[in-house]
């Protein structure tokens, strides 16, 4: 099977949609208890527990975010380069914060003393709290289009402040992607515990779900009521060879629901978060919890979903220079590549998928305090 | 034009981070194979000390691992914040292996270091030793494609500059996997991490035999980190790094950087024991040398000559002079892209286009170059040959070193008196932090030698950094540097009290400091 360039070019748009989508419904869950883990956990023993739900699968689970990484280099190079330059400041706030896990993980139990596991708690609660918080910042900013531009040989120059990102739009729109992922992680902590643990984690759920459909909503009123949006105003080539500066773009308001109109069918994109998001409350709330989980993991592919198709083709708008915004076109790394990885992600995603899967049966069932107890030198 | 300052603070940052990272990684090479070594023998012979063995070094191997990973994680992620020209002039072909590393391997190592750790109740002893085997592979299967991308950027094959899209691009992805710098590269490293992971055993080991505790667990603990270290270090040396040296040209200028030759010898040439290298007339102001060494070990061969770093200046200042031309039709085919003669007259001379891009940090404009702006191009391509020179000697050194102790601690494990020899105990004792110095002269040498370069012959290393402020750049550095310092005073305190306590760790009832006195 040859694909040809604009296919290849719209099949690597799902693909870093499907990585950004694993990303958040696997490592989101452990980032999500890692936030409540300070709340839901009352004492040493309880917060044991809480750990312990994730402990085996947070290093395979963050894998997503490094692979994320990796395809957005392989496959959008520009974009790779522009946006995380451009976002320095938050990229580093977000590269710091995942620093406190691996080793909040692995060295908070370790030693018998209240002030050390309690520090590696907060830790934890940052690792967890901070990405979502950011990544959802960086999309509310990638919606309005960001203060960047290009010179003669494609160097990207980024005009912006990191304190220019936190607008209001941008901080709802993190708030949306936080209570996202603590929602997530509320349901599979509930899942996998019982008792006082689990209650408070449905609790948490309720709550953290009902603001993430309040957050959608409202994002989704601004977005059609307010100021932003861009369109391609010259002929699109998708076969030519990608070039940044080849386009003419203007900014629109409004334009981000074109697709909607003329695709109509794109609406169940949208339509996903509601029915994801309020199938996920029913369901933790009768505490039919795995079910709930896979409801919850649907209203991500929602979410975010809704923010790659309201934009597409776009990836990146420059506010400053619309000519040089990235698209899913012009943006891309040559057929050559983009083929290979296509492949490689063919092979390696299912075998991945398949012994991930194993792991979590392997480690089935509900963490209590009496496995703690029982595994009190190797447990987390 | 981008400030030096900026470009001295992004290859400043990149160097700590990835030297930060690389103290962790050589450990967790080594050590992930020494636990197979141990968990294939308990599987084997059901003796449960090798369970317990595979335990208690699995958990300082977990240690080290914890901030494998997060040091680890920046390394994804600094290509884009801090060289982003770069991300974008390479990223066809570089960006490909580390998102392959991430499908294959650390998805591999990552899942299965979880069921390491949590699946010793939950697994069969075959199901678990499975575990630990994909854990091994996936590691070194990450080694295996980072060292494939850095590779390319010693010796950039199977891809082409296409002015089009102002980028390099992929024409051969084989010739990119199987370049023989990274393979050497590959075998140099992994074996270097193994060297890693068993003087890590061997010394601890050593240090419980001194002190006469835990003797039947360190006993063959020390046996397991001989024989593989031996294997090793026999590996480093003998299928070394040198293998690449012939091949292309950035591995050539290192390797007569790192000689200290300036001039090119008739074949076989000499090899310079210690010298005194004098950058200002490029010459030794001293040297010893041994007749033949070098052209055997260079070439492995008597007649193949090498060249010296005059000579590559020479035939460098000729590549500046046609890449000047390079630069002159890139930018007028950029503004007429369609047109046949700027194109055919580009491709004659597009390889050294990069030779031209040097000039670009001192003058915008080609028109405005001068002989003497060609003449510092050139010398620029020269590496600064005085630190080469002697890390990479202490890096020799250094190998030769653990060769020795390595042979004899295998030779007194197999006459079974090695417990009885404390001069051996305190040598492997002493010589725990060897290794990681060997580890970090070696990343030096290859990736300092590459200078002024981030791409040989292709991008140049100012060009490739992001547009930020110097002052973003001094304040990220100040935050690595100070977050990355806590961590490792946190994980040496850990490791260091762990392997004090020893065994005992596990709770298992069976060795001294059992885990509950430790908290008491």
């Amino acid at each position: 099977m040859i694909f040809d360039y604009p296919t290849l070019k719209l099949i690597w748009w799902l693909l870093v949609g499907v990585l950004l989508v694993g990303f958040a419904i696997m490592d989101g869950h452990d980032m999500g208890v890692g936030t409540l883990l300070p709340f839901v956990g009352r004492n040493d023993e309880e917060r044991r527990v809480v750990i312990n739900t994730v402990g085996p699968h947070w290093d395979g689970n963050q894998v997503w975010f490094i692979t994320g990484g990796g395809a957005i280099f392989a496959a959008w190079p520009i974009v790779y380069a522009t946006a995380f330059s451009g976002f320095y400041w938050a990229m580093l706030a977000v590269l710091w914060a995942l620093f406190f896990r691996p080793v909040g993980f692995d060295y908070r139990s370790k030693i018998h003393n209240a002030t050390w596991r309690s520090t590696w708690d907060w830790g934890l609660f940052i690792g967890g709290a901070v990405p979502p918080l950011i990544f959802g910042v960086a999309f509310g900013n990638l919606l309005q289009g960001v203060p960047f531009h290009f010179d003669d040989s494609l160097v990207p120059y980024y005009t912006g402040s990191f304190w220019g990102l936190l607008n209001p739009f941008a901080l709802l729109a993190g708030v949306v992607s936080t209570a996202m992922i603590t929602f997530h992680g509320a349901i599979y902590l509930a899942h996998r515990t019982e008792g006082d643990i689990q209650r408070r984690a449905v609790t948490a759920a309720l709550i953290f779900g009902a603001l993430m459909l309040l957050g959608f909503s409202a994002a989704g009123v601004w977005l059609a009521k307010g100021g932003f949006g861009y369109a391609i105003t010259s002929v699109i080539d998708p076969a030519a060879l990608p070039n940044p500066l080849s386009k003419t773009v203007a900014q629109q308001p409004g334009a981000w629901l074109t697709n909607y109109a003329t695709a109509p069918l794109t609406m169940i994109v949208p339509a996903l978060a509601y029915l994801g998001g309020i199938a996920a409350l029913a369901l933790v709330a009768t505490r039919r919890t795995l079910a709930a989980f896979v409801a919850s993991s649907f209203a991500i592919v929602g979410v975010i979903g809704t923010a790659g198709v309201s934009m597409f083709p776009f990836v990146m708008p420059s506010s400053t220079m619309p000519d040089a915004s990235l698209t899913v076109w012009d943006a891309v790394s040559s057929q050559r590549t983009l083929g290979i990885m296509f492949w490689a992600t063919l092979i390696f995603m299912p075998i991945i998928v398949l012994y991930t899967s194993w792991a979590y049966k392997v480690m089935a069932g509900k963490v209590t305090t009496a496995y703690i107890r029982e595994n009190e030198h190797s447990a987390y | 034009m981008v400030s030096e300052q900026l470009v001295d603070l992004s290859r400043l940052q990149f160097a700590a981070t990835a030297m930060y990272h690389f103290l962790f990684v050589p450990l967790t090479l080594g050590m992930v194979w020494m636990l197979v070594i141990m968990e294939s023998v308990y599987v084997m012979t059901g003796k449960v000390i090798y369970k317990d063995m595979t335990r208690f070094w699995g958990k300082l191997f977990g240690i080290n691992f914890a901030l494998g990973v997060t040091t680890g994680i920046t390394l994804e992620f600094q290509f884009g914040t801090n060289w982003a020209y770069y991300s974008h002039y390479v990223g066809d072909i570089f960006g490909a292996p580390l998102a392959i590393e991430g499908l294959m391997a650390f998805f591999l190592e990552s899942t299965f270091i979880g069921l390491f750790f949590f699946g010793w109740d939950r697994l069969s002893r075959q199901q678990h030793l499975l575990v630990t085997l994909l854990m091994a592979v996936g590691t070194n299967l990450s080694a295996l494609w980072i060292l494939i991308a850095n590779g390319w950027m010693q010796n950039p094959v199977g891809a082409e500059f296409s002015f089009e899209t102002m980028r390099m691009e992929l024409t051969d992805f084989w010739a990119v996997i199987f370049n023989p710098v990274a393979q050497g590269k590959f075998v140099h490293t992994v074996s270097a991490g193994y060297v890693t992971g068993a003087m890590f055993v061997l010394s601890i080991s050593a240090f419980y035999l001194l002190r006469g505790r835990d003797v039947e667990f360190a006993k063959r603990s020390f046996r397991i980190a001989a024989a593989f270290g031996f294997a090793s270090i026999c590996s480093v040396i003998v299928l070394g790094d040198e293998s690449g040296y012939t091949v292309g040209e950035a591995q050539q200028t290192k390797l007569a950087a790192m000689e200290a030759m300036w001039e090119t010898e008739p074949a076989p040439a000499s090899f310079n024991l210690i010298a005194v290298p004098n950058e200002a007339e490029m010459k030794n102001d001293f040297a010893i040398h041994i007749p033949w060494v070098m052209g055997l070990i260079g070439t492995r061969s008597l007649d193949k000559e090498l060249p010296g770093l005059n000579a590559i200046y020479a035939a460098n200042r000729e590549r500046v002079i046609t890449g000047i031309e390079a630069v002159r039709l890139l930018e007028a085919l950029r503004k007429a892209p369609k047109d046949e003669t700027l194109r055919t007259e580009f491709a004659k001379v597009q390889a050294d286009l990069g030779f031209g891009l040097l000039l670009k940090k001192y003058v915008r404009s080609m028109d405005k170059v001068t002989p003497e702006l060609i003449d510092r191009a050139a010398r620029d391509t020269l590496p600064k040959v005085a630190p080469l020179f002697w890390t990479f000697r202490i890096m020799v050194a250094l190998g030769f070193a653990m060769l020795a102790l390595f042979g004899l601690a295998l030779w007194y494990s197999v006459k079974g008196d090695f417990a009885e020899r404390r001069w051996l105990l305190r040598w492997a004792l002493w010589f725990l932090p060897v290794p990681w110095i060997a580890c970090e002269m070696g990343w030096f040498v290859a990736e300092y030698g590459r200078q002024p370069w981030t791409i040989y012959g292709v991008l140049p290393t100012h060009l490739s950094v992001s547009t930020l402020t110097v002052e973003s750049l001094y304040g990220s550095l100040a935050g690595f540097v100070g977050f990355y310092t806590v961590l490792l005073i946190v994980e040496m305190y850990l490791m260091v009290r762990f392997a004090r306590q020893g065994p005992g760790s596990l709770g298992t009832g069976r060795y001294l400091n059992e885990a509950h006195h430790a908290h008491a």
